[in-house]
């Protein structure tokens, strides 16, 4: 049986016991980590946990120091998702050769990368270990950016934004191309369990982890994780940033179970104007200049599409 | 569940394939994680077709890729459980970057590799490029030259690679084509007799002891990186030939079979000697022979351990011989051979007196006929009669079209 942790609010959860040290490399203000606590406070069972190459290994593994209570494994850019695989696939091998240290936990396996380990380079390893039906969790650190490498394009890149790789110039708006709906994709693969979370409605995302680790079988998760850095923010604004991704629908909240039923979980009750989360931002800067204002509008009508889209989802059942 | 015993006779005709499949089934690997591709497929159906049948406990993790199934057996070993795959050619190529992590993660992995040529131009037949990928990865490698050898080497790899000393990951190497599938006889162990040569997967830093967490593939930069590998190379040199050793006196102990790092064939008193790995070998042993008759005094050196390379073994082998070729089954590309270079490196602060010269022969599966040795032979002892090299540094053997050589 899963042991998952009752918390009654903020105060509890941000005492409990943590197996992610705040002794960490990360920016001020990144949300990576406040994401990754969020997650592995959810329970207190045992956790095999992996990261993809990026700023949340960069930044929590640097040897001689770990700042990992939990076993952790790290290969490569591509294959978090495979290395909890394969230790998943050995845990299942030993329980049936009755050769386990400790029989009677219950581990949960789960990986963490970020939109460019998951979204692009590691996007095929992700979707074996949906489709094989281990028994683990994916969760993508999505900052729409290649972050540890200084800002390039990723296939999260929404358009419009200042990346390093599509800047933003006399005669570009920057990124182009529009961000790839990896929650559908994965849900695609027939899932118990695909969900959007983001780390300001932890009440949300603790209740989905936590039925994540409930369910047998593969589950993924894409949480928005707002950069300082390269979304060009003040670090004290991250909670304002994700406050601001909520509650514009930029980022909804939803899950599908078992790839077509979706429920949408959040419902901001005042919906804030996309253009206010575009304004907070330095990588949305040059689309206030007149000739790039019609990529705003075109930003809200996108965003109204994608909610009435999840909508019909939820109400068709699909 | 308890599994199955199988019964085996005392010989059975197996191909170097099955070979190695039956060697995972008798060492109870706890996770094969695999991609298909040819000419090593039949490994690893065939390890999914003893658990399928019974025959052994574990979990058959069919990926999607090459570096899929390396990354999960990286995974699976770290989590703490004997673990082996299998791969040739491309999917050997899409495996490099996982292969430096598992021996930088320190990860006693098997990875059976039926050598293949790369592609371009695409060819499914047997050389040894991929072989020669792998040379630099940290990994310990091992040249099987028949399905007994195949067998044989894979209970010696698991029983080095595991050694708490030693934790690294080894390779099999067999031909592809020629022994992964050429049925040939094949002395058997009995699967207790098996099991016990490799014995229970003693765990070490292993994820899934929950009262010992652990961290591992850490990130070091210009601090510790250097460290890391250099006492990595540094075990591969000094610690794992005593391993290998000692495991080819027990194998040998248990089963009368006589391994060596390297395989001397006639060569005490040999004047002209050929270098070679894989099936060559056992062709070179023959034609040796056969030239003994004509006079020419011929002895064969095979390489039975690649990485580590065998320095010392390969000086004693070589001691005292007037004439060598060495003969390379993978394009150099721009470069003397691999095994041209080794055995000059071997040799050069040596009293040796010997004139080297190298060959690359048999790619794509190209056939090494016995002609071509004879030939070779041949020019060794027109070496050896001039007191100089008389031929170029570097022949193509078999190569159709103007002929092509270099310097």
């Amino acid at each position: 049986m899963s042991e998952m942790k009752k918390i009654k609010n903020l105060k509890e959860f941000s005492t409990s016991a943590d197996r992610f040290e705040g002794a960490n490399l990360l920016c001020p203000g990144c949300a990576h980590s406040i994401i990754v606590r969020e997650v592995l406070n959810a329970t207190n069972d045992d956790l095999v946990l992996a990261a993809s190459t990026g700023c949340l290994e960069v930044c929590t593994a640097v040897y001689p120091y770990t700042s990992w209570d939990a076993s952790w494994i790290h290969i490569g850019f591509e294959n978090g998702s495979t290395a909890v695989a394969g230790a998943e696939a050995m845990y299942k091998a030993l329980k049936t050769k009755g050769r386990l240290k400790q029989p009677d936990r219950n581990p949960k396996f789960v990986a963490f990368g970020g939109d460019g380990a998951s979204y692009d380079i590691g996007f095929q390893w992700i979707s074996g270990c949906m489709e094989r039906g281990h028994n683990m969790m994916y969760v993508v650190l999505d900052n729409e950016v290649y972050a540890n490498t200084g800002g390039q394009r990723s296939s999260s890149t929404p358009i419009g934004a200042n990346a390093t790789t599509s800047p933003a110039g006399r005669v570009s708006y920057g990124e182009t191309k529009n961000k790839k709906d990896i929650v559908a994709i994965m849900g695609a693969h027939n899932i118990p369990y695909a969900a959007q979370v983001a780390p300001n409605k932890w009440k949300d995302m603790v209740k989905k982890i936590q039925h994540g680790m409930e369910v047998d079988g593969p589950v993924f998760i894409n949480a928005v994780s707002p950069c300082t850095t390269e979304w060009k923010f003040d670090p004290k604004d991250t909670m304002h940033l994700t406050d601001l991704a909520t509650d514009t629908l930029v980022f909804p909240l939803y899950e599908i179970i078992d790839g077509h039923e979706l429920n949408i979980t959040y419902r901001p009750k005042n919906v804030i104007p996309v253009e206010e989360y575009l304004a907070a931002q330095g990588r949305f800067r040059h689309l206030f200049k007149d000739e790039y204002k019609y990529l705003i509008k075109e930003w809200q009508e996108r965003v109204d599409a994608n909610w009435a889209y999840l909508n019909r989802r939820e109400e068709a059942r699909v | 569940m308890a599994f199955d015993k199988m019964e085996l006779r005392d010989i059975e005709v197996w191909d170097g394939n099955f070979a190695a499949a039956q060697a995972l089934r008798q060492c109870q690997i706890d996770v094969v994680s695999a991609y298909p591709i040819t000419p090593s497929t039949p490994i690893v159906e065939g390890y999914s077709k003893f658990l399928a049948d019974n025959y052994v406990e574990g979990e058959f993790v069919m990926v999607e890729s090459e570096h899929a199934a390396m990354s999960g057996c990286i995974g699976a070993s770290a989590a703490g459980g004997r673990v082996a795959t299998a791969t040739s050619s491309q999917g050997f190529a899409l495996m490099v970057e996982t292969l430096y992590q598992a021996s930088g993660m320190r990860l006693p992995i098997i990875l059976n590799v039926v050598n293949r040529a790369l592609a371009a131009p695409l060819n499914v037949n047997g050389d040894h490029a991929d072989m020669y990928l792998g040379r630099d990865s940290g990994w310990i490698q091992f040249d099987a030259y028949s399905p007994q050898e195949a067998y044989d080497l894979n209970f010696i790899a698991f029983r080095v690679a595991e050694d708490h000393d030693v934790r690294l990951p080894a390779m099999v190497h067999q031909d592809g084509f020629m022994t992964s599938h050429t049925a040939q006889g094949v002395y058997t162990m009995d699967d207790d007799t098996a099991y016990s040569f490799v014995g229970d997967f003693k765990p070490m830093n292993d994820m899934l002891d929950f009262e010992h967490p652990v961290t591992h593939g850490v990130q070091t930069e210009e601090d510790w990186h250097y460290e890391h590998k250099a006492r990595q190379h540094n075990d591969l040199m000094t610690k794992v030939p005593a391993k290998i050793e000692e495991a080819f006196a027990s194998f040998e102990k248990l089963t009368g079979r006589k391994y060596n790092q390297v395989e001397q064939y006639d060569m005490d008193d040999a004047d002209v000697a050929v270098v070679c790995m894989g099936t060559s070998v056992e062709t070179a042993r023959e034609v040796a022979t056969e030239m003994r008759e004509k006079g020419i005094k011929a002895g064969v050196v095979g390489l039975r351990v690649i990485r580590p390379f065998p320095f010392m073994e390969i000086k004693e082998a070589l001691e005292g011989i007037k004439a060598i070729a060495t003969l390379d089954r993978s394009s150099p590309n721009g470069a003397a051979g691999m095994l041209f270079n080794e055995i000059a490196g071997a040799l050069f602060n040596s009293d040796t007196k010997a004139l080297l010269s190298g060959y690359v022969y048999g790619l794509g599966g190209r056939d090494l006929t016995k002609k071509h040795l004879v030939d070779l032979y041949t020019e060794l002892q027109g070496n050896v009669d001039a007191g100089k090299v008389t031929t170029p540094l570097q022949q193509f053997i078999g190569v159709r079209g103007p002929k092509l050589q270099f310097l």
